[in-house]
């Protein structure tokens, strides 16, 4: 083809625009919206009522918001090996499970909040105690979180490995 | 009535959470989730300042724990930087762990002081 001869190409020519306008039709942005606001709403009612399950007063550890992003991880893990290995084909799982549900039922703010406590006792009493408390609080999280995802990930991957194989030959 | 606001405001938090993700993750080309990290440091700011308003119950259940609890994820943070690990992307990954708590804590610290400030 040579330059400077014809129309400029604008945009992707008929046979590349069809399949993608007939894609956006199947991925109907409000399915996946209300997938998300649905999951959302059963994922923070999930955490709430273990906050209710296990209450916590102030200083003490609050077992209900790390136990709810633990099991958040091993969940998402296990979910993350499902939607891209698995049933591939089941495009809302994502966001309805991932991050509706599991995002809604993990929170880091309330995570943050329950350590900042900690830390402005501290401040407040002058003593590094509930300090170092909600540093090991925030680590052993994290530390927590990442070793659930990784059983959630290889537990299922161990789980559908025959499946797994088949899909990728 | 408590159950009702934490799953309207989980619902909003989630649809934010998501819609900021996509906005995100359309500018930028690196391997760092700034999506999940900008929805977790907004939800920290947010958190620092309302938790010194004194809010009535139904107002605790659909901002707290509602709005915010579900605006932040761990879920997605914890996959990401799995990930990252994955990849061998040492750095990120802690960066993002490390990153996150500090920049959390400082974000929830400067939301309550604002609110200290403007006397609300």
């Amino acid at each position: 083809m040579v330059e400077g001869t014809g129309p400029p190409p604008v945009g992707p020519g008929p046979g590349a625009s069809s399949p993608r306008s007939r894609w956006r039709l199947r991925e109907a942005p409000w399915a996946v919206w209300s997938a998300v606001a649905l999951g959302g709403a059963i994922g923070g009612l999930a955490r709430h009522g273990l906050n209710l399950a296990i209450p916590h007063e102030p200083g003490v550890f609050a077992w209900s918001t790390f136990l709810s992003n633990i099991t958040g991880c091993f969940l998402i893990g296990v979910l993350m090996v499902l939607v891209s290995d698995v049933v591939p084909r089941l495009r809302l799982l994502r966001p309805f499970l991932g991050v509706g549900v599991l995002g809604g039922y993990t929170t880091f703010s309330t995570h943050i909040d329950v350590a900042q406590v900690h830390i402005d006792e501290a401040q407040q009493l002058l003593v590094a105690g509930s300090a170092g408390f909600a540093l090991v609080y925030m680590a052993g999280t994290a530390v927590g979180a990442l070793l659930a995802v990784w059983i959630g990930v290889r537990a299922t991957q161990a789980a559908f490995r025959a499946r797994i194989a088949a899909g990728r030959r | 009535m408590t159950v009702l606001m934490v799953a309207l405001g989980a619902s909003l938090g989630s649809l934010l959470r998501y819609s900021m993700n996509q906005f995100v993750q359309a500018r930028h080309d690196s391997a760092f989730p700034w999506g999940t990290y900008a929805a977790n440091m907004t939800a920290c700011l947010l958190i620092g300042f309302v938790s010194t308003l004194m809010l009535p119950e139904w107002a605790v259940a659909l901002v707290v724990t509602g709005f915010l609890g579900a605006l932040s994820t761990y879920s997605t943070f914890g996959y990401e930087t799995f990930r990252l690990l994955e990849s061998g992307a040492w750095f990120l990954a802690l960066a993002n762990v490390a990153g996150s708590i500090a920049a959390g804590l400082g974000a929830a610290v400067i939301g309550a002081t604002a609110a200290v400030a403007l006397q609300v």
